[in-house]
C-alpha cells in the first residue's frame, strides 16, 4: 500500500471521498431540507387556506352584519364580533386568574424551595396535568366546576357559564405557565443568589428581589403564552360555556356565552344543517383567521421575551 | 467561654443572625407557594375521583361489554369500540407521517443548517406553529383534505374519512415533534461529533451512526408524548368530520376503512357529554376513564423512560 500511494501527492480530491458517497450525502441533505421546508409550507398553507375563504366571506356580506347588538347568530346573518370577543376575553380573564397564581406559585416553589427529592416527585405530577385531554376538562368544568364552584360562589343558576369554562381553561394552562416560568428562573445564575445570601438576605427576599426580577422576561413570556393558549382552547368552551349555534350579546360572565373557538366548533358540528345558509358556514374561516393572527402575534411577542432571558445569561 | 455549652452558642448565633425573631413572612410566602402547587395537584385528583365515580356504574356493570360495543342511540348499549379503533388509526397516521418528517426536519435544523437569518426564521416559525390553536389546524384540514383533496381522501363521504382526520392530526403534531427532537439532538455534546469527523466520517454518517443513537431516548420520549397529545385531540376532528352520531361498520377492507367515515374516543366523549340524562353522563365518564388510562399509561411510560435513559454529560 505504502509503495503505491506514497509517491502520489495528497490532494483535496483524495480526501473528498468517492463520488457515490458524495452523491448520497447530497441526496440525504436535500431530503432533510425538504422536511424542514415542509414546516414553512404548513404556515403558508394555513394563511392561504384561511385567507382565501375569509375574503370570500367578507366580500359576500354586509359589513354592518359584523356589529349588531342582537348578538352572534350566523344562521340569521348576525355576526356580532363584539359578542365573541367579549366571550373570549372573559375566558382569558378567568383562565389567567387561575393560571397566574397556580402556575407561577408552582414554578417558584419548584425552582427555589423544593428539595431535589420533592422536585422529582412533584414535577411529573404537574406534567401529567398537561396531558389531561381538554375534552375531559370540559366534562369536569360542566359537572364539577360550574355546580360546585361557580353556582355556590356567585348568584347564578345557569348550567353553562363562561366563568366555569374559563376556570377549566385556566387549570389546563397551569402546566404551560409553570414550565416556561420555571425554565426562566432555573436559568438565573447561582452567583446572583449567592451574592444576595452573602449580604444577609432571606430566602424569600432572594426569591422576590433577585430571582423573579432577573427572570421577569421569562415570567412575562409564560403569561403571554398562557393567554394565547386560553384564547385557542376549544373543547372546554364548547362543553361548558354553552357555545351553541348562537348567543345574544352578553356582558355577564356567569351566564352562557359564545367565544371565537366556540363559534367555530358549533358551526363545524352543525355544518350539515347550515349548508343552505352559505355565509354562516363561511364565517368560520373569518373567525379562524382572526384566531390565528391573535395567537400567532402573542406567540411572537412571547418568544421575544424568552430570547431576552437567554441572551442575558 | 468554657462555661457556655456549644448548643447554647449555636442558637445564640442563629438568633443573632436572624434578628431575634422567626421569619414569619418568609414562612408564609413559602407556604403560599406550596399551596398553589398542591392546589394544582388537588384539581388533578378531584378530576380523577369525579370521573371514576361517575363512570363506576357503567364500568362495573358492563366492563368488557363497554369496550366491545359500537356506538348506539341507546345508552345501555353504546360502547367505545369504534372510538378506540378510530383513535388508533388516527395516531397511526401521526406515527407514520409526522414522526419521520418531524425528526428529519429537526436533524436538518440542528445538524445541517448554518446560523443564517432564514434558518432562524424557520425555527421561529416552528415554535409559533406549536402554539397555534388546534382548531385552526382543523380548518386547514377542512380546506385541504376535505374540500380540495376530496377525490383522494374519500369521494363517497365528502372527504370526511380517517385519511383526512389522520393527516390533519399529523400536521398538528409535526411542529411539536420537531421541537422535542431538536432538544434531544442539542443535548448530544460536540465531542461525539468531532470524534466521528476526526476519523473521516461524512456529515450524514456522523448524524446517523453517532448523533441520532445518542439522542434516541430523548427523541423516542418526545415521540411518545406527541402521540399521546394527538390521541386526546378533539377540536380539529370536529372540522374534518369525525362522526358524533352513529357509525355503521360493515365488512370493509383496510383501504376502504381508511377512506371511510370515522369517529374517535375523544369525539365520543364530547358527543356523549352533550347528551341529556345521567346515563349518558355515566357513559361519557366511562369513555373518559378509557381515554385517560390510555394517555396516562403512555405518559407514565415516557416519563419513566426519560428518567431511566436521561444522560448528563
Amino acid at each position: 500500500m505504502a509503495t503505491t500511494t506514497g509517491t502520489r501527492a495528497l490532494t483535496l480530491d483524495t480526501l473528498r471521498g468517492s463520488a457515490r458517497r458524495r452523491r448520497k450525502e447530497r441526496l440525504v441533505r436535500s431530503l432533510l431540507l425538504l422536511s424542514a421546508g415542509l414546516t414553512a409550507a404548513i404556515s403558508v398553507a394555513i394563511v392561504l387556506a384561511l385567507a382565501s375563504e375569509a375574503i370570500r366571506f367578507f366580500t359576500n356580506i354586509d359589513v354592518a352584519w359584523l356589529w349588531t347588538d342582537r348578538g352572534w347568530f350566523p344562521r340569521r346573518n348576525l355576526f356580532d364580533l363584539l359578542t365573541i370577543f367579549v366571550g373570549t376575553l372573559y375566558i382569558v380573564a378567568f383562565a389567567m386568574l387561575v393560571a397566574t397564581p397556580l402556575g407561577l406559585g408552582a414554578a417558584i416553589y419548584l425552582s427555589e424551595y423544593a428539595r431535589p427529592r420533592t422536585r422529582r416527585l412533584l414535577k411529573p405530577v404537574v406534567e401529567v396535568l398537561a396531558s389531561i385531554p381538554s375534552v375531559a376538562m370540559g366534562f369536569f368544568a360542566l359537572t364539577v366546576i360550574n355546580p360546585g364552584i361557580v353556582q355556590t360562589l356567585f348568584d347564578t343558576t345557569s348550567t353553562f357559564t363562561l366563568a366555569a369554562a374559563g376556570i377549566g381553561v385556566g387549570i389546563l394552562t397551569v402546566p404551560l405557565v409553570a414550565s416556561v416560568a420555571e425554565d426562566a428562573m432555573h436559568a438565573v445564575p447561582r452567583d446572583l443568589r449567592e451574592a444576595a445570601y452573602g449580604i444577609g438576605a432571606k430566602r424569600s427576599t432572594v426569591t422576590r428581589k433577585v430571582v423573579v426580577p432577573a427572570a421577569i422576561s421569562g415570567v412575562v413570556a409564560a403569561l403571554i403564552l398562557g393567554i394565547s393558549r386560553a384564547i385557542g382552547e376549544t373543547m372546554v368552551v364548547a362543553l361548558a360555556a354553552g357555545a351553541t349555534g348562537g348567543s345574544p350579546r352578553n356582558f355577564d360572565p356567569f351566564a352562557p356565552g359564545q367565544t371565537m373557538t366556540g363559534a367555530i366548533s358549533s358551526l363545524a358540528i352543525g355544518s350539515d344543517q347550515v349548508r343552505g345558509a352559505d355565509q354562516a358556514f363561511n364565517s368560520l374561516y373569518f373567525v379562524g383567521i382572526m384566531l390565528f393572527l391573535f395567537t400567532f402575534g402573542l406567540n411572537v411577542v412571547s418568544q421575544r421575551y424568552v430570547r431576552k432571558v437567554r441572551r442575558r445569561y | 467561654m468554657s462555661s457556655v455549652s456549644t448548643a447554647g452558642t449555636q442558637s445564640t448565633v442563629r438568633l443573632g443572625l436572624q434578628g431575634r425573631r422567626a421569619d414569619v413572612r418568609g414562612r408564609m410566602f413559602q407556604a403560599t407557594l406550596l399551596l398553589m402547587l398542591l392546589l394544582s395537584v388537588a384539581v388533578l385528583v378531584a378530576l380523577l375521583v369525579r370521573v371514576v365515580s361517575d363512570a363506576w356504574p357503567v364500568l362495573s356493570e358492563r366492563s368488557l361489554d363497554f369496550l366491545r360495543s359500537n356506538t348506539s342511540s341507546i345508552d345501555s348499549r353504546a360502547g367505545v369500540r369504534q372510538g378506540l379503533l378510530g383513535s388508533f388509526i388516527l395516531i397511526g397516521f401521526v406515527a407514520v407521517v409526522a414522526l419521520p418528517l418531524g425528526v428529519a426536519a429537526a436533524i436538518y435544523i440542528e445538524e445541517y443548517a448554518a446560523d443564517t437569518r432564514l434558518n432562524r426564521l424557520l425555527i421561529t416559525n416552528i415554535r409559533n406553529l406549536a402554539g397555534v390553536p388546534s382548531i385552526v389546524y382543523g380548518i386547514l384540514g377542512l380546506v385541504v383534505f376535505v374540500k380540495i383533496m376530496r377525490g383522494i381522501t374519500g369521494p363517497e363521504i365528502f372527504g370526511r374519512s380517517h385519511v383526512s382526520g389522520g393527516l390533519t392530526l399529523a400536521i398538528l403534531a409535526m411542529p411539536f415533534v420537531v421541537i422535542v427532537a431538536m432538544e434531544a439532538l442539542r443535548a448530544v455534546p460536540n465531542s461525539i461529533r468531532e470524534a466521528a469527523y476526526g476519523v473521516g466520517a461524512t456529515r450524514w454518517e456522523v448524524v446517523r451512526s453517532h448523533v441520532v443513537p445518542y439522542a434516541a431516548p430523548g427523541i423516542f420520549t418526545g415521540a411518545i408524548l406527541s402521540l399521546a397529545r394527538a390521541f386526546g385531540e378533539t377540536a380539529p376532528l370536529l372540522l374534518v368530520g369525525a362522526t358524533t352520531g352513529f357509525l355503521s361498520t360493515g365488512n370493509a377492507s383496510f383501504l376502504e376503512t381508511l377512506r371511510g367515515p370515522y369517529t374517535s374516543l375523544p369525539t365520543l366523549v364530547f358527543a356523549w357529554t352533550r347528551l341529556p340524562g345521567e346515563e349518558w353522563q355515566a357513559n361519557a365518564a366511562a369513555a373518559i376513564v378509557v381515554l385517560l388510562v390510555a394517555i396516562l399509561v403512555v405518559n407514565a411510560v415516557a416519563i419513566v423512560l426519560r428518567n431511566r435513559y436521561e444522560r448528563t454529560w
